[in-house]
């Protein structure tokens, strides 16, 4: 297996997705500052998309374009972790859930800005510009929703417990992990765990929210081997052009 | 730096009121810094006193400063 293009490929594929299921709220936020700021926030997920998978195919040198790899791989060859494919459900899930990624998205790529390959180290510090303030937004609404009405703060502890199990799957090591962090390509994950947690109590704390206490970890994502039912769904719609008319272009 | 009104809306509080405005109103690369002020704390004036208020300038070209070369170094006036 060729962990580098492993690594990126999972760059690539947790904001191309996450990214496509913030779209899927375009033209139906709950107020219209919302609808617009969650439409940013998937333009600016694809873009990053474009800069992990461009490179990856480069890596792969198979003669495939970050197009093929978004829009011509089926679920199984995905390598996003569980978390960010998990469906949008009410705001206070869509939100929530991009709280927990952000979280880590953004001490993952400030350590990422430290990588041996220069091109990395440049992806990443651009990625983390966008990511600094999608963390600012994410945190905020947070705040407010966990301290705002009975039925806000309800909804937001129940999307917390449904979306806890699949944050493990962020800092769980697997092989392609640990080649990736032994060759200087990327962090230690345990190391970003620890920054991801802080941020995570210290906003959950401010929002009224209790943090479960339960570390079971749903898994199978990053490693393309389990992938919920819900990514074969979301892609049917992401791909469906392409399937269609195959090499269509605009 | 000149500050223009863009546009209203809606927000819990000040800070989150600054990033809907980022979101809603600079996504095109329009934006440089951002005020945003409760609507209850803006004092307007009334379009029917749009006559005495504006008027007597109209007829008083002389106070505009277009009689003047004003030297580039000197920037937006």
């Amino acid at each position: 297996m060729d962990h580098a293009f492993e690594f990126l490929v999972r760059q690539g594929d947790n904001v191309l997705v996450l990214g496509h299921r913030l779209s899927e709220w375009c033209g139906q936020g709950p107020v219209l500052e919302e609808d617009i700021a969650l439409a940013n926030i998937a333009l600016d997920m694809i873009g990053q998309t474009q800069l992990w998978l461009s490179y990856a195919a480069e890596v792969e040198g198979a003669n495939r374009t970050a197009d093929d790899l978004a829009y011509l791989r089926d679920a199984w060859d995905f390598r996003n972790v569980l978390l960010v494919e998990q469906p949008n459900r009410d705001f206070a899930v869509t939100i929530m859930r991009q709280f927990l990624f952000d979280a880590y998205h953004v001490p993952y790529l400030h350590a990422l800005e430290s990588s041996k390959d220069q091109r990395v180290a440049e992806i990443a510090s651009k990625c983390r510009k966008e990511a600094i303030y999608h963390l600012e937004r994410s945190s905020s609404v947070i705040v407010a929703l966990g301290d705002g009405t009975e039925e806000s703060h309800k909804r937001m502890q129940a999307a917390l417990e449904r979306l806890w199990p699949y944050t493990g799957e962020l800092f769980l090591s697997d092989e392609t992990d640990d080649a990736v962090a032994e060759s200087g390509l990327a962090p230690v994950l345990n190391d970003v765990k620890a920054r991801w947690l802080q941020t995570v109590q210290s906003s959950l704390k401010d929002a009224y929210l209790q943090m479960p206490d339960n570390d079971f970890a749903q898994i199978g994502g990053k490693s393309g081997i389990r992938h919920s039912e819900h990514l074969g769904h979301m892609l049917s719609t992401m791909q469906v052009l392409q399937r269609s008319y195959p090499g269509a272009q605009w | 730096m000149s500050h223009r009104h863009v546009g209203s809306l809606h927000a819990p509080d000040g800070e989150m009121a600054i990033k809907n405005a980022r979101d809603v109103y600079t996504r095109r690369n329009e934006g440089v810094s951002i005020w945003v002020v409760e609507s209850n704390q803006v004092l307007a004036s009334s379009p029917t006193d749009k006559g005495p208020l504006f008027e007597p300038s109209n007829s008083k070209v002389y106070r505009h400063p277009t009689f003047y070369d004003i030297p580039d170094d000197v920037g937006a006036m």
